[in-house]
């Protein structure tokens, strides 16, 4: 349920941007966006909920196109990255150490939006 | 038609929700009041910890809570007993609580009292694991309810709820002999996903725990006054 309110803030954002770039000119094909793994969000459910929601509105042509962001941390002891794994507890490998820091994983971003004028 | 265009905006999704919570925090930090954003599934004993914590701390601290429904206002009913003031938010369909919401909230509640005289505003958001983890409403901390009749496993479940929270309240331990369950376990799972939460084992029958979490209130009452 919570893809639906993702993708409210989603329009809610693209309506910000088009306003900006005069809505009525411009039709959207792509809208890129990072998602990280260590999220609330299943991206095929955002996409879906995506459709449905811009079923025709101005965005009704566009398409979702997510880009995964590696869940990716960092051991508080060696400072080596790794990415950590569940079945682990998110331990580091090299020192075993439970997680401290994310390096990325957290991603909700929009990184860009490819588009053409009428 | 022209030629494609791409516009690289690196905008965050929930910019907007995020916008509002900056608002909201300014706020509170205008009025002086400390806010909690109190998180959990649904039955895991948030509004009766609300009502036995209240009971008490109503009397030596001024408090508010702003509590968050899907469809009722029977929470809301419960603690307005305890004759403090409560805003009801009913979300509908919306799962969680957003920052927008707990704006519209502050300002029912604005309308009944003047917030600067307030110590502290809860606000209890709708019982759900995932959505109010992602959705900042512009508290100062989160504090997330895990009652250990929902098992050892569920920090690692519903990990981006455990990792945002600043304090797991373990609730129901009055069960603990009646259940198969192990607590060090589950603190554990909680350590691994946010190995800087602090965690206090709660009940709200036997009272187990509760000058530990009133302490914890009024230290973070203190910090933030100062």
């Amino acid at each position: 349920m919570h893809e639906v309110d993702m993708t409210k803030c989603l329009i809610l954002s693209m309506e910000e941007w088009a306003e900006r770039k005069n809505k009525e000119k411009i039709v959207v094909e792509k809208i890129n966006l990072k998602i990280g793994e260590f999220t609330c969000v299943e991206p095929i459910s955002l996409i879906n909920t995506f459709n449905a929601a811009v079923f025709g509105s101005w965005l009704d042509s566009s398409e979702i196109i997510i880009e995964t962001i590696p869940f990716e941390g960092r051991c508080s002891k060696c400072k080596n990255s790794y990415y950590p794994k569940k079945d682990n507890g998110y331990k580091s490998p090299c020192c075993n150490l439970n997680l401290e820091e994310i390096i990325r994983g957290r991603e909700l971003k929009i990184s860009s939006i490819d588009f053409k004028e009428k | 038609m022209h030629l494609p265009l791409s516009d690289k905006i690196e905008l965050n999704i929930l910019h907007k929700n995020s916008h509002q919570a900056e608002i909201n925090k300014k706020k509170f930090n205008e009025c002086k009041v400390l806010c909690l954003n109190i998180m959990s599934s649904p039955g895991s004993g948030k509004t009766k910890l609300l009502e036995k914590t209240l009971e008490d701390l109503s009397k030596k601290i001024k408090v508010a809570v702003l509590e968050g429904d899907m469809t009722t206002t029977l929470d809301a009913a419960r603690l307005e007993k305890l004759n403090i003031p409560v805003v009801p938010i009913t979300t509908g369909r919306a799962c969680h609580l957003d920052a927008n919401m707990v704006k519209g909230g502050f300002k029912i509640l604005e309308s009944k009292i003047n917030p600067t005289l307030l110590d502290i505003l809860l606000v209890e958001n709708v019982g759900n694991l995932v959505c109010p983890a992602e959705f900042e409403i512009g508290e100062h901390f989160k504090v997330a309810l895990l009652s250990i009749t929902e098992g050892e496993d569920k920090p690692l479940k519903y990990p981006v709820m455990f990792r945002e929270a600043d304090l797991v309240l373990i609730t129901k331990v009055d069960l603990l002999p009646h259940l198969n369950f192990d607590i060090d376990e589950l603190k554990s799972n909680i350590s691994l996903t946010n190995p800087k939460a602090e965690v206090i084992e709660i009940s709200s029958i036997s009272m187990t725990g509760f000058d530990l979490w009133k302490n914890w209130i009024s230290k973070k009452i203190q910090e933030f006054k100062k």
